[in-house]
Order: structure tokens, then sequence, then C-alpha cells
């Protein structure tokens, strides 16, 4: 799915020991996943988008307001940028209640924008029976819901979130996760989510942004760029696919879900939905490249549920010559298989030929 | 029991030392908001400024001020060409003697107070739309709210128990600037021991209830 685009920004950061030269030109709706590793500078880059910091050379439009250029000498500064950001600790007011703290938010408001109420907000984010709380009895988990809220509740043009699940653990992420998902179904507005969790860009992003030691690799919708095959190297073991799949119908006896999807059809574990589906709904699939084998045959006495017929397309060599990942073509479905090159010239694998990919697992479904 | 003389002295340090810690608490809240912010190479230099009533004998404070608000000093000339007159020994010449002698009482808990804070609060209140001022009132006067307490409690129990520069710049004259501790010292003097215990000892256990009320109402809060 390509949007216009509706922010453009370049940003130039000089410290001592980094260096972040980026240019973005990014979709005005949807979730844009800001992705890299720890200290590839992608909160840098959020701060210098909210202005939080701000950086000479820098400039950054959205929606045709300017909020940033350093060669007009332009800077507005963020309490007038129409900008909500969600940081990596909740950060609420300890000095106000939950509802304080909505309050906050809700009085300084833009009269414009996004006209999402303070109840819709409340029951998006499952917070209606905290409003009296104080904020040091939240969890971790609630405490970053009433964040997010907070951050609406200002009616921002732009959402700017820096890892809201990084200081949770992994059973509160999955508090909060379909709550973002929520959010982003129901959201009109921009936003960018700082991340390096392959499976949060997985659930939420519809375009992503990789970014590698202060400078960007890729951008473009989430699904091309985790097909990418001159990415793979930078994104190693998360290197994978985005598959959309049809729920066709449930094995009740052995838990499965069936789903349709370009290429075939694959099983997946029923326990590993978020919520229950009923057939016709729409689902999507991170299959990661290490998860993929191929054969030349479909392998019947094997314990791999799912095969589907794909051509090869192209493929890259990574680790030093000892893996190859394969580009395939599954009927339209763009898949990656991380194998070895000794297994690759065995097979004989060339571009045209076509294979069997054996899918280990689906990893990962979530309403896309 | 107190005389009509012991009264006077101790409605005008009330009076001196309300209003010292009212104008205290207006110049101080900038000056450690500036010292807990800045990254100027000044602040050591003001911040050192500010703490110096810790250590100076009161007395050398009292001379220099006595010398800079007398007929010939800067502030001499000033007072003087706006036709105020002269400041040492009067009311006003106290004040200003005070607010130098407190000054640190005051801006030093206010800088830890701000300095606990830390950037994050104000980043978040920025992010909601709140300017820099706003935020000062919604943000940081509420979490700042223990520091405040603190430094206007030691602000005024320090002024209360000022000497040194009441002598040097404010002299002996009843109800414009002999404080208590000032006539305690005249009561002593003239071997007055009772009247001496009587205020003394007011003087005692009011500045020990001041604390113990600081100490037990106002725990440093914390931050989550």
């Amino acid at each position: 799915m390509s949007q216009p685009i509706a922010i453009h920004a370049r940003f130039s950061v000089q410290r001592d020991n980094f260096d972040l030269q980026a240019q973005l030109a990014l979709p005005g709706r949807g979730v844009t996943a800001l992705f890299g590793h720890s200290g590839s500078g992608k909160t840098t880059l959020l701060r210098a988008i909210a202005g939080l910091d701000r950086h000479p050379d820098s400039y950054m439009k959205i929606n045709g307001e300017l909020w940033q250029d350093e060669a007009a000498g332009v800077f507005v500064p963020p309490h007038r940028r129409a900008l909500g950001y969600v940081f990596q600790e909740a950060s609420l007011f300890p000095h106000l209640s939950v509802q304080g703290n909505l309050d906050f938010a809700r009085k300084r408001a833009r009269a414009d924008g996004s006209e999402l109420g303070m109840l819709q907000t409340l029951t998006l984010l499952g917070i209606n029976h905290l409003l009296d709380r104080r904020t040091t009895t939240l969890s971790g988990g609630e405490r970053q819901r009433v964040a997010i809220a907070r951050a609406l509740l200002a009616r921002p043009a732009l959402l700017l979130m820096d890892e809201p699940l990084a200081s949770l653990d992994s059973k509160r992420k999955e508090e909060v996760l379909p709550y973002l998902e929520r959010v982003h179904q129901e959201l009109d507005i921009p936003v960018l989510y700082v991340s390096h969790s392959m499976e949060e860009v997985a659930r939420l992003a519809d375009h992503m942004v990789l970014i590698e030691a202060g400078r960007v690799l890729a951008s473009g919708p989430a699904a091309e760029i985790l097909a990418r095959l001159d990415l793979s190297t930078a994104l190693g073991d998360d290197a994978g696919t985005l598959v959309d799949g049809v729920v066709e119908g449930f094995d009740e006896e052995y838990g499965l879900v069936r789903l349709r999807a370009a290429g075939g059809t694959i099983h997946i574990a029923r326990g590993a939905l978020r919520s229950p589906l009923s057939c016709g709904a729409t689902l999507r699939l991170r299959i990661l490249a290490r998860d993929v084998s191929l054969a030349l045959t479909p392998q019947t006495d094997g314990s791999i549920l799912n095969h589907l017929q794909a051509t090869v397309t192209t493929e890259r060599t990574v680790n030093e010559g000892a893996h190859v990942i394969v580009r395939l073509d599954a009927g339209g479905t763009p898949l990656l298989a991380r194998i070895t090159r000794r297994s690759r010239d065995q097979l004989g694998l060339t571009s045209g030929k076509v294979v069997w990919a054996q899918i280990k697992a689906a990893a990962l479904a979530s309403p896309p | 029991m107190l005389t009509p003389d012991d009264w006077g002295a101790v409605w005008l340090t009330l009076k001196l030392a309300t209003l010292v810690t009212f104008l205290l608490l207006l110049l101080g809240t900038p000056v450690a908001w500036w010292l807990a912010r800045t990254q100027s190479r000044l602040k050591n230099i003001v911040g050192a400024l500010v703490a110096l009533p810790l250590v100076l004998p009161p007395t050398v404070l009292g001379f220099y001020l006595l010398l800079t608000m007398g007929p010939n000093g800067p502030i001499g000339h000033l007072t003087q060409a706006l036709g105020i007159g002269l400041l040492p020994f009067t009311f006003p010449g106290l004040v200003i003697g005070s607010v130098f002698y407190s000054m640190p009482f005051v801006v030093q808990p206010l800088q830890n107070a701000f300095e606990a804070i830390g950037t994050r609060p104000l980043e978040v209140a920025a992010t909601l739309r709140a300017s820099p001022l706003d935020t000062f009132f919604s943000v940081v006067l509420p979490l700042a709210k223990p520091g405040f307490i603190t430094a206007a409690t030691l602000g005024f129990a320090h002024t209360i128990g000022e000497f040194g520069v009441v002598l040097m710049i404010g002299g002996n004259i009843p109800n414009e600037t002999r404080v208590v501790s000032v006539q305690i010292y005249g009561h002593v003097e003239a071997i007055e021991y009772a009247q001496a215990h009587w205020l003394a000892g007011g003087m005692l256990a009011i500045s020990f209830f001041a604390l113990l009320m600081l100490y037990t109402f106002n725990p440093p809060r914390k931050n989550p």
C-alpha cells in the first residue's frame, strides 16, 4: 500500500562518536517503524523530529507545515508542534492522578485535529477504570496505556512513539500490543514507531525505515523492505517476509488454523492467535528466513506441515559464505529461505528453479 | 515575662523574617532554576557567590554591605540619588542584608529540588503543548513543592537567627533594627538573665519546632 508522502525531513547530527545523516519521506497515514539496533540513532532521530533536540542543518515539514528549516532560521519549539510523544518509560506526572494526567493533555489540546474523544480514547486503551488511581499504583502496562491515551488526547497530527514497550517484560508487552494494534486501526494520523523488536514491527508497521549506524538503509512498505534480499544482512536473524492470509477453516482436533495465502495453504497453531478469528478474516504472518527450508520434491514423510511451491528468483550469500538467503516467489508471495551454501549447490538451485518451500512455523499472526 | 521592648523586638523579627522569606522565594527561584538547568561556565561562579554566606563570618558580609550601602558606596550613591536616603541602620537596609545572608538556605534546596525533577517531565509537558512558563507552574512547582517548603522554612528560621549582619548594618534601634537576637544580647550585657531566658528559650523552642515539622511532614518525594 503506498500512501502520499506527508512528512519530509532531513537531519544531521554530529556528536563525539556518533554521526547521523538521515533523509526521510514518510506517508501521512499508518504506522512507520523506525527500525534498527540499539545505538543506530532511532531515538535521536525521533527526538529531532519532535524538536526536543535541535540540530544544525536540519529540515522537517509535515502536511505542508514547516517545523524546522535551519537554512531559513525556522525552528518551531516542541510545545507549538501538533505532535504526541510516548516515551520509553511512561513518564506520567507523579503529582497528578490518571485523570489529572489526561486532563493536562486535554486542556492544552489543539482546537482542530483528530476528533477522538475522551471516552473513545479511554475505551480504545481500556483505561476507563483507572481514572481515579494515582500513577504510582499502576502496573507498567497500565502506565504505558495511560501515556498513550494522554498523547492522543493532545490531538496530535503526528504521533511519535519511542519503544513504548521496551521497558516492559514480555507478559506486559503482550498486554499492551493489542491496544497498540487497535490504536493503529482507529487512528487517522501518521505514527512513527521506534523499535528494535522485529515482532512489534511485523505486527504494527505498514511502512518501515531501516536505520543502521546513523544512516537510513531503506525506507518503504514494511512487507517490501523485509523481503529485500540486499537488506537481509542488516536484519540478520530477523530477515523474513510478511505474508497475508485469509482464514479458511479450523482443524478443531489438532488446534490448527488453515490459512489461504497467495502461494498455497498455511497451517498455524490456533493458540498463536491473540484474538478469536472467524472464517474470512485476514491474518498477517511473518515467516522468518531461518524457518524456511527447501526441497526439490514435496516431503510427505517429515514433520513440517506447510509446503508451498515456489520459484527461485535471486539469492545472496551471508554469514561469510556459509549461508545463502534465497528469495522465492510462491504464487505471488515473496518468501526468503536461509539455507547453507552447500545445500544450495547440492540442490542445484538457480534462478527459475521450482522448489518446495517448507515452513517450519508461521512465526506470527496478527490482524494487518 | 516580656517587656514592651521585647515584644517590639519579636514583632520586628517576625516582620523581617516574613518579608525576607517572601523576597527570597521570589529572587531565589529564578537563580536556583538557572543554576539547576544551565550549562554555562558561569554556573560555578554564581553558585559559589550564592554559597558564600555559608562560610563567611556574618561580620564580613555586614562590613561590605555597610560599605556599599554607605554614603560612599555604589548602592549608597544610588539610593541617595533616588531620594531614598541611606540604607544602613534602617529596616529596608536590614531586609537587603538579610536577603544576601539567607540566600543559600533558599537557593540550595530549590536547586536540589529542580535538579531532582530532571528534564523528562519538562519534555513531556512540552510534547503536551505546555509552554515553558505553563510547564513551570503546572509541573515544576508542584513537583518541587517539598523543596519550596524546605527553602521557606530554612530561609525564615535562618533570618530569625541572624545577629552579626544585623549588628554591622542595623545597629540597635528599637522597632527599626533591634531584632530578638540583638535584644537578647542587650539583656545579657545588662545582666538581665531572666529576660534573656524568655526570649532565648522562645527562639530555641520555635526553631526546633520549625525544623521538627519540616523533617516530619516534608519527606522528599520519590519520582516513579
